[in-house]
């Protein structure tokens, strides 16, 4: 579990993370979008202990980042935002040289390198010298080492960045695998929104030091593009359909055999009426929502939060 | 994924924390060992060094003392030796300076740095390890590259062996420069971003280690106890000086080697109007904040007296120093072969009579702007030596006065002198004089010591700019004021009193 409550941390006078709070529960994912130079890797890095919050305070596992900082630093898998690997040691060396400072015995760290390696398949690349790695391999193996120690929670900073499809693909499966089965608590930091949206419980989108919106697709989804959105197609013409319904919803849009409406609570109003246009003999063809992408979302927010300051400054 | 039972973090090793220390350490330094000897750049230099360059010296060490014995200066050549063992030493461990800044500064360049500061080791782990790492190397090779050298001066004909004693403090010598040059370069390398920039600042270390070894080459050819079985008293000297500065620098190091210094610092910027705009702040700050002062009171009452209070232990130890260097005065000039033998029964009377004539305002005005120049001179001196001596200098410069003092008061007793005349001369204006001089010279080691140990939470460069600041406060606020008003009572008010004292 990852909690954070108010972190703030200035550099000589700049404020590059102000009040920060998060709660990501076991097994849970919390993607951290956000512009280049928002925070994010500053929140990581507070996180990891690395880097002394001015206020606030963080607790991983159950470990305060403030007082247990190596404690802290054992619990989490870090992927940087840069691989960092030694360029001269071959893979097989590199894995072993992080497993002895997590103190994992001989055996178990060359069976989890290997296991690990496999997973990603980069066994064949065992003996190469990590010079000789492609980008993506380089990315692989960076995250094979944040693995390693099989750590609770994950902080990932932009973990498929210079990944292939595949190897992506790959690594999106390991972190859903690995907080379905294992109860794995992910931090993942991301311009990436499809993968955001496809992994993330959560969301939190993070601009100049400030989170400006926190919550699931579907929170986030309501409070700044509106209510759900769906639409009906029947058989036929509509023939004033629109407004035999819109004592239950909100039309707002039509064609000649389509509309669409906004509605606060589909599960319970969709049945309801359904019923209803079934009643009047209108056969529907589908009941389709409309998906909004974190894309409109995160856009959304951003024009928001601009306005927001905007504001402020007038 | 399949996954087998690992520990989850870190377990906890049962063993002494000092021993757990080591052992993270040296897996740091195992693996930078290894990936240094892959690198021919470091390895061939060391292979010829260790194994090459010794035959050589001893090759030139035949020739030169065959061809000096020629013109009867057997000595010179016969001290050639030593040097040679020295230069066959110091050669290789150069490269520790190399070593040291690629490993700090050049893995911060390669970003490789960031996976191992999140890991579990610790500051100290992660120092010691890549301190060992950069020093056993060319430690190595330089012993090996002596060893080679004393092996064939015994098997050579020549009839000059060198003194055990001299060979061991050949051997210290070389430890410590690799040790100062490791833990200096630590120092250089935290505070740059890129190899190159660590590379010009390396020159602060290599610049004054290279005069070192000169005066070191010197001492071998011209020391009296050159052949002394107990080696030679003034590189005894050096080793000491050397390991105190170790010692000095490996607390500096320590102090900066940590995760926030290296991963903060992001460029390397002289921004001088910054840096200007940062010290002013401080210096007109009442809080840590760096909120400014409200008027001069404000100031004083939250600014200056607490900037005094947060000298603590610095005044502590330079009051003790004054009085130790005071009575150390005191004993020298009991020693028989130090007394002055002043002339008995004439001073009092002539002193009233030099002094009296020199009472005048234009001429006691003079006195009083020399007075003050004079004292503001050393103390300005003393601060500056202290930014370079980790406050040192401020307790070396300042209490010499008071050495001086603890001398002639003890001549004058000798000679049967009333003191109280020399009271007069001190104490009139020393009352204000002495605390002023304390406080200066307190917040000058203060300064210097500062980088030693910063306060927990803050970096180096945000503790010597807040202690500047304070430096500076107490300085405008009561240091100069102080001997603006101390020197105006020694030069209109003092020479009364001890007139007056002398029966004039």
């Amino acid at each position: 579990m990852i909690e954070a409550h108010e972190l703030t941390k200035i550099f000589d006078g700049f404020e590059a993370v102000k009040n920060v709070s998060l709660i990501i529960p076991p097994g849970s994912v919390l993607a951290v979008l956000g512009p280049n130079g928002a925070g994010k890797t500053t929140t990581v890095r507070m996180l990891t202990s690395i880097l002394e919050p001015t206020s606030g305070w963080a607790k991983i596992d159950g470990h305060s980042v403030l007082t247990e900082p190596e404690l802290v630093r054992a619990k989490v898998g870090v992927l940087t935002e840069q691989h960092g690997l030694y360029e001269r040691m071959k893979a097989i060396e590199y894995l072993d040289f992080f497993g002895r400072i997590y103190h994992m015995s001989a055996t178990e760290r060359k069976a989890r390198s290997l296991q690990l390696m496999e997973r990603f398949d980069l066994t064949f690349a065992l003996d190469k010298r990590l010079g000789d790695y492609s980008k993506g391999m380089k990315q692989k193996l960076a995250l094979v080492r944040a693995m390693l120690h099989n750590p609770p929670v994950l902080l990932l900073d932009e973990p498929t960045s210079a990944m292939d499809p595949l190897s992506a693909k790959q690594v999106r499966d390991a972190i859903v695998e690995l907080q379905r089965d294992e109860q794995r608590t992910f931090l993942i930091t991301t311009h990436n929104l499809l993968e955001a949206q496809s992994l993330a419980n959560e969301i939190a989108i993070i601009r100049s030091g400030r989170i400006i919106a926190q919550g699931s697709m579907d929170e986030l989804a309501r409070e700044f593009v509106g209510e759900p959105v769906m639409e009906l197609r029947v058989a036929g013409v509509m023939n004033g359909l629109a407004k035999d319904i819109s004592d239950m919803v909100t039309v707002t849009e039509t064609g000649r055999d389509w509309l669409r409406y906004s509605v606060a609570e589909p599960q319970v109003t969709n049945p309801a009426l359904l019923r209803k246009i079934a009643g009047l003999g209108v056969d529907v063809v589908t009941l389709s929502p409309i998906t909004r992408s974190l894309e409109d979302i995160y856009l959304q927010v951003v024009k928001e939060d601009e306005g927001g300051k905007n504001d402020d400054q007038r | 994924m399949a996954t087998q039972a690992v520990p989850q973090g870190l377990p906890a090793l049962r063993l002494p924390k000092w021993r757990t220390t080591l052992s993270n350490a040296l897996i740091i330094t195992r693996r930078e060992v290894r990936d240094s000897f892959r690198d021919w750049r470091i390895i061939t230099p060391i292979i010829i060094l260790t194994f090459g360059f010794p035959f050589v010296a001893q090759f030139l060490a035949g020739k030169f003392l065959g061809f000096v014995s020629d013109y009867g200066a057997q000595i010179v050549g016969e001290r050639t030796i030593p040097f040679l063992l020295m230069i066959v030493g110091f050669f290789p461990i150069s490269i520790s300076l190399v070593i040291a800044l690629e490993t700090f500064v050049g893995e911060k360049e390669r970003r490789s740095l960031e996976p191992l500061l999140s890991t579990p080791l610790t500051n100290t782990e992660l120092y010691i390890g890549k301190t060992l790492a950069a020093m056993i190397p060319p430690l190595a090779a330089s012993i090996g590259g002596m060893l080679v050298y004393l092996f064939s001066l015994l098997t050579s004909d020549l009839g000059w062996r060198p003194p055990l004693a001299l060979v061991v403090q050949i051997m210290l010598l070389t430890v410590v420069q690799a040790l100062v040059m490791v833990t200096g370069a630590v120092v250089v390398s935290s505070q740059t971003t890129s190899t190159r920039a660590a590379n010009l600042l390396a020159s602060f270390i290599i610049i004054p280690m290279t005069l070192l070894i000169q005066a070191e080459s010197a001492i071998m050819f011209l020391a009296p106890d050159a052949e002394s079985p107990n080696g030679i008293s003034s590189l005894w000297a050096i080793i000491v000086g050397m390991i105190v500065v170790t010692i000095l620098l490996l607390r500096v190091g320590n102090a900066v080697f940590n995760r926030e210094e290296l991963l903060g610092r992001t460029i390397d910027e002289f921004n001088i109007k910054s840096i200007f705009r940062n010290i002013g702040r401080w210096i007109r700050a009442v809080d840590d904040k760096g909120s400014p002062a409200r008027n001069l009171i404000h100031w004083y009452r939250e600014g200056v007296f607490p900037a005094v209070r947060r000298l603590g232990p610095a005044a502590w130890i330079t009051i003790g120093v004054f009085i130790l260097t005071f009575l150390g005065g005191i004993t020298v000039g009991q020693l028989p072969q130090w007394q002055m033998h002043l002339p008995q029964g004439v001073l009092m009377t002539d002193a009233a009579g030099f002094i009296k004539p020199l009472l005048s305002v234009p001429t006691q005005s003079g006195a009083w702007m020399a007075i003050v120049g004079q004292n503001g001179g050393i103390l300005l001196a003393a601060f500056i030596l202290s930014l370079f001596t980790f406050g040192t200098a401020a307790l070396i410069l300042t209490p010499a006065v008071y050495f001086i003092l603890g001398y002639l008061f003890t001549q004058v007793v000798a000679a049967g002198y009333n003191p109280a005349f020399m009271l007069a001369a001190i104490l009139t204006h020393g009352i204000v004089e002495i605390p002023v001089i304390v406080l200066a010279a307190a917040a000058a080691l203060r300064m210097g010591a500062i980088v030693t140990k910063p306060p927990k939470g803050l970096t180096v460069g945000a503790a010597w700019s807040m202690t500047l600041g304070d430096t500076i406060k107490i300085a405008l606020g009561l240091v100069i004021p102080g001997l603006i008003l101390a020197g105006f009572i020694e030069a209109f008010i003092t020479p009364q009193v001890v007139v007056k004292v002398l029966g004039g």
